[in-house]
């Protein structure tokens, strides 16, 4: 192995600085990339390839097994018009809401609460309303088929509370099944975005809130001018990950409803899966698998760009 | 900061509410995990129904589920923490040419949807005889964690302190001893908190053990309790056992180690 107290001799030569200062300059060039080496062979081969041949992938027409026919851009064609696949992603955006866009507006009412008032037992309520991030999503989705079965839980409570008529087949009615399914990733989510959001709310002086006070400010403009603009930064973070998180569901989708009643919740990912390996169908999934990362990466990029502008 | 009492009540309030809507549902299937099986065994009148646990580790197949979870965990945690380690030594004590674009590369991959890759691997996989193995369960998930992982690592390996290294250098150290005898053991907090985050997510894993082991053969755990609740339809005594069993592994770490959980996800983050 190289020597990293040789490290720098003919850079601290050049600019007559002590050769600590550049750590990592070897006269032997290869060494960092020797370090480099293992993790990008792994990360290459089953990441970086299998992505170049996606890109590939997609401009053929193939069933798995036999001969592929290069069709050009005509996957990315159907993804676009593609009845099925144009509603997955419909269902996709419509996750977003509940995954990201419910729990940053219930996250921001509860840190906001809590900020206000330093109450005991903060970091246990942290501990669980964090719980559900750390618990398979399979698991999740088990237990919610129990809460919302015809006569689960959820049923046995409005009918308790007089509501008979609320109740339905949560996870079998075309109305009900994909908010029933976004809620579960409402629970999911809400516990990372809130405690996101008290992380940054904890970073901003009491003593501006006292201020604000004197001046007579109200919870509500305190929120507002004071809170909101300090914790941009935390709410990009937030709605990035929750963002990702509802448009690459599969799990949940998979478990919970396979995508029924009819195509009422399909997603983008589940298209991929059932296309590749069940219908055959693998330019198309691959295609599928492409456009969804292209508006993962638009969307994050969207929002970063609105959390800088602070 | 001065606040009403009925303000704090009502946090109280609030507090009380919303951990009760998390833990709401967990409380459910561990009681229906400790419930009878059926109404018949129900009026046995025992109020726990440990026995659940046993049958569904034996005739769910549960213990073999997470025999296979633990084999893979194990096998994605120390190859990529290990490599994570060198690429992130490298990337965060070096310079070289290609560095950031190196750096770029491996973000690229935190960010790309493992859907976007995984038929293609799936396809060349089978060609070389990897899927329906442990191999072909692991390696992808292996370079999924290589990427966060010498994300996270060139982090801490950034902040770590110069004047040890240089300490360390005049004494003649070359560049292995000085990362595992002067930078690794400084970085056992930050490579603690990568050994979980890597195995929460190995264990929680579903698409990539699903789409690489269409026979089945190996089957983690989360896919175990999947197919088990396709099967058996009736009774949900067993499925909420195995639920419990899936789940258990990585709550008790996170209850004991949160701080880790909670660090690594809030500020590996960032990387987005």
């Amino acid at each position: 192995m190289a020597d990293v107290a040789t490290v720098g001799r003919d850079s601290a030569q050049r600019s007559g600085r002590a050769a600590s200062q550049h750590p990592g300059r070897s006269h032997r060039a290869w060494v960092p990339y020797a370090y480099l080496a293992p993790a990008l062979v792994l990360y290459g081969l089953f990441l970086l390839v299998p992505l170049a041949r996606a890109g590939q992938f997609s401009l053929f027409e193939w069933d798995g097994l036999g001969a592929s026919t290069f069709v050009g851009l005509e996957n990315y064609a159907t993804v676009l018009q593609d009845e099925r696949l144009r509603s997955a992603f419909g269902h996709a955006l419509v996750l977003v809401f509940f995954y990201a866009i419910l729990p940053l507006c219930i996250g921001l009412v509860l840190a906001a609460i809590l900020a206000r008032a330093r109450v005991r037992g903060l970091g246990f309520f942290r501990t669980v309303i964090f719980l559900p991030q750390v618990i398979a999503m399979v698991v999740v989705a088990v237990t919610w088929r129990q809460i919302y079965a015809p006569d689960g839980p959820l049923n046995g409570f409005l009918r308790l509370v007089g509501l008979d008529a609320l109740t339905t087949a949560w996870l079998g009615d075309y109305t009900w099944t994909l908010p029933a399914v976004g809620l579960i990733g409402t629970w999911v989510s809400t516990g990372l975005v809130t405690v996101l959001l008290m992380a940054g709310m904890s970073r901003v002086p009491l003593e501006l809130y006292e201020a604000a006070r004197l001046d007579g400010a109200g919870p509500v403009r305190e929120f507002f001018a004071l809170t909101l603009p300090a914790i941009r930064g935390e709410i990009a973070v937030a709605l990035t990950l929750t963002i990702v998180a509802a448009l690459k569901t599969f799990d949940l989708v998979y478990v919970t409803t396979g995508g029924g009643p009819g195509t009422s919740t399909t997603v983008p990912s589940y298209e991929v899966y059932r296309r590749a390996f069940e219908l055959g169908q693998v330019g198309e999934a691959t295609a599928i698998g492409i456009t969804l990362t292209i508006v993962v990466f638009a969307i994050t990029a969207a929002v970063n760009r609105i959390g800088d502008r602070s | 900061m001065r606040v009403s009492r009925l303000e704090v009540s009502a946090n109280y309030l609030i507090l009380a509410v919303f951990a009760l809507i998390v833990l709401g549902p967990l409380g459910l299937i561990l009681s229906l995990a400790l419930g009878p099986q059926s109404a018949s065994v129900g009026r046995e009148g025992r109020a726990l129904h440990w026995e659940n646990f046993a049958e569904a580790w034996e005739i769910g197949r549960f213990g073999q589920y997470m025999l296979t979870s633990v084999t893979v965990a194990v096998v994605v945690v120390v190859a990529s923490v290990l490599v994570s380690i060198l690429a992130g030594y490298a990337l965060g004590t070096m310079r070289f040419r290609g560095a950031t674009f190196f750096f770029y590369l491996f973000l690229l991959g935190i960010m790309v949807p493992t859907e976007a890759f995984i038929v293609p691997l799936y396809f060349d996989l089978r060609l070389l005889g990897l899927t329906n193995t442990i191999w072909g369960v692991a390696l992808p998930q292996i370079a999924m964690s290589i990427a966060f992982g010498t994300y996270w690592m060139r982090t801490y390996f950034r902040s770590a302190s110069r004047s040890l290294m240089d300490a360390a250098r005049l004494d003649g150290a070359g560049s292995m001893r000085i990362l595992w005898q002067v930078l690794v053991p400084n970085a056992r907090p930050a490579i603690t908190t990568l050994v979980l985050l890597v195995f929460m997510w190995t264990w929680n894993e579903f698409l990539v053990p699903l789409v690489m082991s269409p026979s089945g053969e190996v089957r983690t755990a989360p896919l175990g309790l999947a197919f088990f609740q396709g099967q058996y339809t009736q009774g949900t005594a067993l499925l909420a056992a195995g639920a419990v069993m899936v789940a258990l592994p990585v709550v008790v770490l996170y209850i004991f180690l949160q701080r880790h959980f909670l660090k690594g996800m809030l500020e590996g983050v960032s990387a987005h």
